[in-house]
Parts: C-alpha cells; structure tokens; sequence
C-alpha cells in the first residue's frame, strides 16, 4: 500500500449537510489513497449516499472541503466531479440500454469522420477497451442484452476511461450472483493496480472482507470509524453499524410468558429465486418476530414475501388452520394480513388525499367498491384512529403529505387497524421519525401484542426490536440463518450470529 | 344523508374556474348586451346563455367520463371516435327501430369500445395513449363502415327530441347532461369508486399495498368513458337528425381532456372533479361564444385555446410549483 | 436481432401485401403503380421521419398535421398574393417552422410538461393561424410551382420518378444517416432509453430535446411544401389527421411508442403499406375509403400487440439471459 505519508488522493475534511435541519452528514472526514479500495459502510439513513452525492456535486454541501491529490476542487454536478476524475457507478446501472456497448462507452465522444461516426473504429476501440477488463462480447449489440454485471463493468470502462482517479461503486453487487461477483472483484483488483481509488459502497460484509483494504463506517450522518479493514474484526465492524453502545439493553426488555398458542400462519419453505432463500417462519397472536440483519439481508424482502407484494416461488403457506396461496396484497389484506411498507413516501403513503382517506384506505379496498363506507363512519374510524394514535394535528381532513415522518407514519398504522388484521407487518416502523413518536410507536407495538395481535417487525435498530420482540429472526446474504427466542434475544447475541462468517465465502 | 348529498355537489377548490366563467360571461355580455338575456317561448327557455350550456353539452358529456381517467394517470384518445360509431348507430337504426333498442345498441356499442380500451390498458398493460389511438384511428373507419360512407339522415322525431327538444322548459342535451353528472356523481362518489380511482391516481404503488385492486377500476373507468362518449354522440346525432361518421365528435377528445384539465385536475393523477370538468366545458363553449360574438373569426377559438391549454399547464407545471413552493418557504 | 425483428416483420407484411395485390390485379406491379405511391405518400413519408425521430427519443409530436396545414396557405398566400418569390417563400417558411419547434421543445423541457399536450396546443396555434391567415383554399398559380409539379426523372424500366417522391427519398436517405451514423442520433437514442441517464452520461438533454423538435417541425414544413406541390393549392383544412398516419407509420414500421428503439426504414416501410392499403382500395373500387381506416387501425394493434409481446419476453428473459462473455 501506499505509504501514509504521501498526499492521500482523495481528502474530505467535515464534510456537513443537512436537509431541512436534520444532519445527514455532520463533520465527516475521508481519505482514499491512490490504488486502495474502501468500504464506505452505514445503514439506511447512514449518510453513504448523501456523502456521495456531496462529493460528486449532485448535491451542495454545507460545509467541509475536498482536495483530489491536494488540489482543492469543489465540483457542482456529475459533469464537473467526472471532469475532475471523480466516477460513479450505480447500483441501478446509469447507461442507455437501448444503445450498442460500444455507443454507451463512448456516447458524446464517439470518433467521427466529416460528422459521421466511425462505427467500425468505435467498435474497434470499445473491443481494445474491454479487453482490458477481460471481457470479450460483441459490442454491437445492446447494452440491455447482457447482464447486470456486464452492464457494471461496460459502466466502470466507461467512467475509467473518462480519466477517472477516483472510481465509486455505489452497491454494485446488490443484484450479482456468486460467479458475477467474482468478475467484477477481479476488475476492481485490476483499477486498483493500476492506481484507481476505488470507494466500495455494499452492505455484504463477506465482499468488504475478501476485496477491501480499508472500512469507513457512517452511522446517524457521522463517521463512526475508519480503520484497516485486518485491524477492525467482523463482531466489532457489525457493533459499529447497528449498534449504539454496546450495554445490557436487555434490561429493559419485559418478560413475556411464552404463550404456545396455535400459530395464525405458518410459511413452510418459502422463498423466492434471487430474493429470500426459502424459510420457515411461525406467526402467534399476541407474539412479536423480529427481523434483524444488515442492510440488504433480506429483511424487507422477508416482509414483502410474506405479505404478497412479492410473489413466492416455493413454500406454502397455512393461515388459520387452512392452505391458502398468497400471490397478491389483496389475497394477503384478505387473509387479515396489513403491511406497513419501509418506503413510507412512496409506498405508503398518498400524499395528495386526506388523512382521513389515508387511514380508510384499506378498509375501502377491502370491502371492495360497492360497499363504501359512509361518511360518518369514515369519520367515526379516522377521528377515533387519531385520537388512539394521538396523530397530530388532529385534522383528518388536512391532506397526509402536510403530516411529519412520524404522524405519517401513525396513520398508516391507523390504515391497517381500521381493517383490524390478525397479523401486522412493519418495515423500521421508526425510521425518520423523531424521539417522541418513535417511544409512541414502540408503545404501540406493545400494545397490539398485548391484545393478541401476531406482529412481524423487520428493524435495524437492535436496541429496540430487543425490547419487545419475543422472538428474533437473524438474516445474513437474504437467507435466515437463525432463530432466537426467550434469554437469547439480546443485542450481543444478534450481533455475533450477523458477524458470523458465512458458510460459503465468496 | 343531506348533509352527505351537500358535499357531493360542492367542489373543493372551484373558486378560479367560477371566476373564470363569471368573467367570461361578462366579456360576452360587454360585448353583446342581450347575452344575459332569457325568455320563455313555447314552455321553453332561450337566449345565449342557454345556446352555451346547450351546445357545451357533448364536451362536458365527455368530460365526465374522462375526468376520472385522467385521475388515473390515464388518457383516452378515442371518445370523439367512439361519438362517431355511436351517432352512426342511432341514425341507422333510428328509423326502423323503437327508441329503446336504438338507446340501448348505441349505448352499448359506446360500453364496448370502453372496455376494449380498459382490457388493453389493464390487462395488456399498453401505456394509455398508445391503447386509445388504435380505437382512435380505426373507430372512425368503423363509424363509416356503419353508415358506409354517407351522411344517414333521419326522421324520428323522439330521436331528435334527444338533440332538439325540451324538457322542464330547457333544452334536453342540458338536462341530459345534468343528469349524468348526478349519475356520475352517485356512481364515483357514491361508491368507493372515487376514493379508489384518486388513491390510485395519487400514489398507484402505495394503493396496491394497501390492497386496491386497480386493474378492475382501471376497466371500469374506460367503459364508463366509453359510455359517456356513446352517449355524447347520440346527443350530437340528434341535433342534427342525422350522423356524419367523418366529422362527428372531431376534435372533442382534445376540447374534452382541456375541459377536465380546466376543471384543476392533473395530468399526473389525483384529485378530479366531476362538477368543475363539466364547469371546464362550459369555460370552453362560453369562449367559443364569446368569440363568436365579438366579431373575430370563429378560427380565433383553436388559437385561443391554445393559449388557455398553456397557460392552465404552466400553472400546474411541476417546474413553477416548485419555485411557488420555494417562495413559500422562505417567507416564514 | 431481437431488434430487427419488428422491420423485418413489416417488411414481409410489405412484400407479402405488395405480391397479393399483383396477384388479384395483373397490372398492379407496374412502374406507374409503384412511383405513385412514393409520390401519393412523400408528405406523409416526410412527415413521418421526423415523427420517428420525436418517438424513439420517448416524445410525440400531434402538431403536425397542423404545421403542414398552415405552410401551404403560407405559401399560397405569400407566392400568389404577396408576390415571393416560390424559393424566398420555402425559406421563411422553414424558418417560421423551425422557430415554432424549437419554442415547443424549449416548452418540453424547461417547464417539464408532458408532450403530447404541447404539441396539441401547438397543434390548435398553428391550425388557428392557418384558419386566420385564410379560410379558402388558394390556387397557387407561379409558373415555377406548375414546372416543379410536372418535373420527373425518368429512370430505365419506365420509373417516372415526381420531385415530391424525389424530397421524400432525400429526406429519408439523410435522416436515417442523421440519426443513424451521427452522435446527435445517439443521443436520440440514449434519451428514449433512459433521460435521466442521459443526463449523466454527460449529453446536454435540453438541446438535443429542442432540437428533435425543431426538426420534427421543420420536416412539417418540408412535407407542406411538398403537399402543395402536390396539390398546387393552400387549404387551412389541408392534413387534418395526418399525425395520426404518422404516428402509425412509425409505429407499423417498428419504432416503440415508449421509446429508445426504431428505423427511418422501418418508417419508410410503414408509409409503404398505408399507401399499397389506399392503391389497393383504390384498384378494387367497390371497397370504400374507411376500410383503410381500419386496415391501418388493425395493423396498429398487431404491431402494438407484438411490441407488447416482446417487451414481455424481454423482461422475463433478462435476468439471466447472458451471464457468460467474460473470459
């Protein structure tokens, strides 16, 4: 490796945003030295991707400064931070699919001749580029014909051939296979030698482990810690991501009897194909499964299988002593399933209609549209939701987008009690919402267990889900790699099964 | 139940589109004193006022039925086809056939039409504009293969009453209209159907998850469209006694989508309202008359209109309600 | 050659169409036949290409019947009552064109409205200017407009080829180089594919947009010249529609009403077959002209259908369509 002591190429010193006076990103610091790959790692909400956007220039900074290779350089879009030699590679590949490879690698420069492009030239140097990367396709064809890991590595041609420095790969392998993956390890091997920084966003720690030379960990919009990746072991890089102190949070956590009442659904080996691998999961009424895991583990997918929004491809499912498919949230609603999704803006919410209409939604959709409820009784269910939920301001007819995150997200909630389900489903039921709220609906979590709800919660917040989940499911790489119930529902425990090498190493 | 009926009727935000009528009207009196002016001759009510909600009827017919399709993100290019095949049916049968079967063939063909559309649009997943212009382009040839090629006339007397005559003392296109927009209102707001078609059209994955079955509402509102275009047509047959498979209904599906969007509801889904779509036809036809009356060429009307889609969509561009947003919030 | 397939497909349809008509009428492959439908179709032909151009870059444009309309009362009107001269009048009125496409892509793209209701509303200005401009259809009388009309090359075989089909060949030949072989016709492309893409990968999307409409425009304007041309008169009401047969020729000819894919050639084809449709109608002579109408309607969803169909199995296919390549 480089040695410390030369000019790192790359430094962001305190780096700050906010977004409507919440810090996402509050005094963080960055080095990336030439040739080295860095783990940029967080949770959702972390700040990783506003201190990219901060640093590509899609977004303005409030403060800090950045120097590439001790220039100072301050770039105020994408153009300008890919002129200065900063790239960036997305997860959700930014090309045109419908055009060639070889058109995508060289779009806006492609040799021309009187003002015709030189299509057997550009092919020629496109064949001539890729090769470098090992890779041998036909580079006439469309981008889109190939796979995602194909369309990355067209994507980082591209940008490393725009003379980039520093290269950014914001999740690549979100969407790879095993094999996928490898391929594209090696390329990032290759840019590393030949002196490419290369920031490494991903939340698959095994990946950090086997390619990474360095980890940044953010959490809550500041850097948690920087540290070669040998000197920071996997139990200690976990604890930095999820946890907040490691105390004895189990103190606080009330001592549910366990009830052995009969499951109200039981899931036997479902899964889907490249989402969740299949698992088994028992639901109780007045019993609370948590899911916990890394970012990407297959939490939300778990809870989107599980309530239809996904359809399965294996399994089956029991509800109510009776087999019963479930290939749609409708089927689900039906089964008295409800679903509070993760993506409150856009998947829960309808921002335009009234909180009212919000919180009888589902109801509405459920008992189909030529039984509408009444307006009084619309009235009746949103005004007693409200004043149950205590969502404020109290106005059932002002319009939900108006609402903050966390009455938003009471009044989805409130969309789900009215149907008055057997199972609730929530999503990080307290992401983005403030202190208050967030003890409000823990409270509430506690409650509908109390009164002989079946709850599944997926949560990154371990200090939390601890407190009232009487049993926790730990996933890792989208499978359930384990079940914890009574004395070993505890954070540490948690921790170790997520740090835990995986079986099969990439 | 009043209280209910009451909230039905009264639009949310219909202050700019009454002003807008308000002020027209005025320009129309300015320009012709007698504009204002009613009488009553033969039990029936007349005067220029009266000729603007008569012969706004056909466009606000249509934008009842496009209203909510526009709510869901949708559009249909077809309903000034759909008119022609409907008018084509009535005049060909009118003469041989008792009014209700005539009724109920053009009606039907007109439900036909819409749930074709609503097939292809849910079921085949066809983006809207794409799925309505194959009905829009082969309706009309459909229409003339109907009345092959000529213009059918007709002589039925209780047909033409649907174009011409008079009910309650006013012209009965007015009150045929007024009693599909209560129909409208009693099925879309009566049902869930409204409730249902703005959550979709506001945020469709979010109304999915919640369990909104959209493909059966998506269907239902292009065969209400499909109906309420039939019915359009038979109204613009009537008047005339007679059906033109290539000029009837020409042009309406662009002065009915203007109407609806007139009425405050987006392109990009969301809120609708009935009552201010049909108040957006009358905005159209009152400035046609005025127009008319001032003694511009009639040929002012399309650039007119132009300027008033422009300037609608400007007000609703996301680009200025952005920077409207921004003002907002610095001010505090 | 997945993507092929749907120009492949309305070439066979062509060829297939073409030989059954020969077969029913024995003179119907004949020079005369085949160079009136290029010259019959040259303004639809032109009018099309741009409207190709609109679509693959995931716009549409609905002006263009209107623009055609008020080029030949212009011309009508400046050549037979102003006294321009015929060449002077192509000019300014390419120009005007060229001015009223840019100002509704700059519409497009700077206040983010949808564009087929820009273009409706600049459907409505230009069809209203037209109707203001004049009412009457106005004989265009200039000697040059009757020696342009009557001109023909005559090529071996007896192929009498009309400087209408001439333009039409040109303007077919050059667009599809334009977009085909040049970085702007890339950036067609790239922006159907994916805007917001585009906009990274560095292409200055608000020009390319004002430009694609200035053309589609501009070609308008061709195709009206050519209309009067063909028609030696101007008539506000001329082309009414004829946006519709546009859109249908592209779409017949392959081209993704969603955008991102389709040829000038596909295009071309598409013009072809709404043409032999007409020529076909008019050699039987007991079918009526409305049968067109649905003919055309009926190819439309075909094709829409196929489109569809692919999208489908595309999409299905994806995933792991082609992991290897890599060494």
């Amino acid at each position: 490796m480089t040695p410390p002591e030369t000019v790192p190429l790359l430094a962001l010193r305190g780096f700050s945003k906010s977004f409507a006076g919440v810090n996402a990103l509050d005094g963080v610091d960055f080095t990336l030295q030439s040739g080295e790959i860095h783990a940029l790692l967080g949770e959702n909400g972390a700040g990783k991707s506003t201190l990219i956007k901060t640093m590509t220039g899609v977004v303005a900074r409030d403060a800090g400064t950045m120097q590439l290779d001790g220039v100072e350089i301050a770039p105020r879009s994408t153009g300008e931070a890919t002129k200065a030699g900063i790239a960036t590679v997305y997860q959700e590949v930014n090309l045109a699919p419908n055009l060639s490879v070889a058109q995508n690698l060289f779009l806006g420069r492609q040799p021309t001749r009187f003002g015709l492009v030189r299509e057997s030239e550009m092919r020629r140097r496109a064949r001539t580029l890729l090769a470098e990367f090992d890779l041998d396709i036909d580079v006439a064809v469309p981008l889109e014909s190939y796979s995602v890991a194909i369309q990355h590595i067209v994507a980082i041609a591209r940008a490393v051939d725009l003379s980039a420095r520093v290269l950014i790969l914001d999740e690549p392998t979100a969407s790879l296979d095993a094999h996928e993956v490898t391929i594209l390890f090696a390329v990032m091997r290759q840019l590393a030698a030949r002196g490419i920084g290369i920031v490494f966003v991903t939340h698959f720690l095994d990946q950090v482990y086997a390619i990474c030379d360095r980890i940044t960990v953010l959490r809550n919009g500041r850097l948690a810690a920087s540290a070669a990746t040998a000197e920071l072991p996997r139990m200690e890089l976990v604890r930095m991501m999820l946890g907040r102190e490691l105390r004895e949070a189990t103190a606080a956590r009330p001592v549910s009897a366990p009830r052995e009442s009969e499951p109200v659904a039981v899931f036997r080996g479902f899964g889907k194909a490249g989402y969740v691998e299949p698992f088994d999961l028992a639901l109780r009424a007045g019993h609370v499964v948590g899911l916990a895991g890394l970012l990407g583990s297959g939490r939300t997918e778990t809870a989107r299988l599980v309530f239809g929004a996904e359809r399965a491809d294996s399994g089956s499912v029991t509800a109510r002593g009776q087999q019963v498919t479930l290939h749609s949230p409708r089927q689900a609603m039906r089964l008295g399933f409800g679903y509070c999704p993760e993506e409150r803006k856009t998947e829960g919410i309808v921002a335009e209609l009234t909180v009212r209409e919000n919180i009888v939604l589902a109801l509405q959709a459920r008992r189909g549209v030529l039984r509408p409820l009444s307006r009084r009784e619309q009235d009746e269910i949103a005004g007693r939701l409200i004043r149950l939920l205590d969502i404020r301001p109290p106005d059932p007819e002002r319009p939900i987008g108006l609402l903050s995150g966390g009455n938003q997200q009471k009044a989805l909630l409130a969309r789900w009690l009215a149907t008055k389900p057997a199972i609730l489903i929530l999503d990080e039921p307290t992401r983005g919402i403030d202190v208050g709220a967030h003890a409000e609906i823990i409270q509430l979590i506690r409650a509908l267990c109390a009164e002989g709800m079946a709850l599944l919660v997926a949560s990154s917040e371990l200090e939390e889900i601890v407190t009232y989940a009487d049993e926790i499911v730990v996933l890792r790489d989208r499978a359930h790699v384990a079940r914890l119930e009574g004395e070993a529902v505890s954070v540490p425990t948690i921790l170790a099964v997520i740090a835990a090498e995986a079986a099969k190493a990439v | 139940m009043p209280r209910k009926a009451v909230s039905f009727v009264l639009p949310r935000l219909g202050m700019p589109q009454i002003v807008a009528l308000i002020i027209i009207f005025a320009i129309n009196s300015f320009l012709s004193p007698h504009f204002l002016e009613l009488r009553v001759q033969d039990g029936r009510l007349f005067g220029s006022l009266v000729d603007v909600f008569n012969r706004g009827a056909p466009v606000a017919l249509l934008a009842l039925g496009m209203a909510p399709i526009i709510a869901m993100r949708g559009i249909d290019l077809s309903v000034g086809a759909v008119m022609a095949i409907a008018g084509a049916i009535a005049a060909s049968l009118a003469d041989s056939h008792a009014l209700g079967f005539v009724l109920v063939c053009a009606l039907g063909a007109g439900l036909m039409c819409g749930l074709w559309n609503g097939v292809l649009v849910a079921l085949l997943g066809m983006q809207p504009i794409v799925a309505t212009l194959i009905l829009m382009v082969a309706g009309r040839g459909v229409a003339q293969l109907i009345t092959e090629g000529r213009i059918v006339t007709f002589a039925n007397t209780d047909l033409a009453w649907l174009g011409s005559g008079s009910l309650l003392g006013l012209p009965t296109p007015i009150v045929l209209t007024l009693a599909m927009l209560v129909l409208t209102l009693l099925v879309v707001r009566g049902s869930a159907l409204g409730l249902l078609i703005e959550a979709t059209g506001g945020n469709s994955r979010a109304s999915a998850l919640a369990g909104v079955g959209t493909r059966v509402i998506t269907i239902a509102v292009y065969a209400w469209c499909g109906l309420c275009a039939a019915l359009a047509g038979i109204v613009a047959a009537a008047d005339i006694m007679g059906a033109d498979a290539n000029n009837a209904g020409l042009w309406l599906e662009l002065d009915a989508i203007l109407a609806v969007v007139i009425g405050g509801t987006s392109l990009l889904g969301g809120r609708f309202s009935l009552v201010l779509a049909v108040l957006g036809a009358l905005i159209i036809q009152a400035m046609n008359t005025g127009i008319l009356l001032s003694g511009f060429p009639p040929e002012m009307n399309l650039i007119v209109k132009a300027i008033v889609v422009l300037a609608v969509l400007l007000a609703q561009s996301p680009r200025l309600a952005g920077l409207g947003l921004l003002l907002r919030r610095r001010r505090p | 050659m997945n993507r092929f397939m749907p120009v492949l497909a309305t070439t066979v349809v062509f060829g297939v169409g073409f030989a059954i008509c020969s077969l029913i009428y024995p003179n119907f492959a004949s020079p005369r036949v085949v160079m009136n439908l290029l010259t019959d179709n040259a303004f639809l032909g032109i009018v099309a290409v741009g409207m190709t151009f609109v679509i693959i870059s995931g716009g549409i444009d609905l002006s263009v019947g209107s623009v055609i309309g008020f080029t030949t009362v212009f011309l009508a009107l400046a050549i037979e009552r102003a006294g321009m001269p015929p060449l002077t009048a192509f000019v300014v009125v390419l120009l005007l064109c060229a001015l009223f496409g840019a100002l509704m892509g700059a519409a497009i793209q700077y206040f983010e409205l949808p564009a087929f209701i820009v273009t409706l509303a600049g459907m409505f200005l230009a069809r209203g200017a037209s109707f203001l401009l004049s009412t009457e259809s106005i004989p265009i009388t200039a000697p040059f407009y009757g020696e342009l009309a009557e001109h023909a090359l005559l090529l071996p075989g007896g192929f009498r080829l009309t400087v209408p089909a001439m333009i039409m060949l040109a303007v077919v030949a050059l667009c599809a180089v334009l977009l085909h072989f040049t970085r702007f016709g890339a950036n067609v492309y790239a922006l159907g594919g994916s805007r917001s893409a585009a906009a990274l990968m560095g292409i200055e999307v608000g020009r390319t947009t004002v430009l694609i409409y200035t053309l589609s425009s501009v070609l308008a304007g061709i195709s009206g010249i050519v209309f009067s041309l063909y028609t030696s008169s101007g008539y506000s009401l001329s082309a009414v529609g004829v946006e519709l047969d546009a859109i249908g020729a592209a779409v017949i000819g392959g081209t993704l009403l969603s955008g991102g894919h389709g040829f000038i050639f596909g295009t071309f084809i598409g013009v072809l077959i709404q043409g032999l449709i007409q020529t076909y109608i008019s050699f039987d002579g007991m079918l009526s002209s409305w049968w067109a109408k649905i003919a055309t309607g009926l190819l439309l969803f075909c094709f829409i259908a196929l489109q569809q169909l692919m999208l489908l199995v595309a999409r299905r296919r994806r995933p792991r369509a082609s992991g290897a390549g890599a060494r």
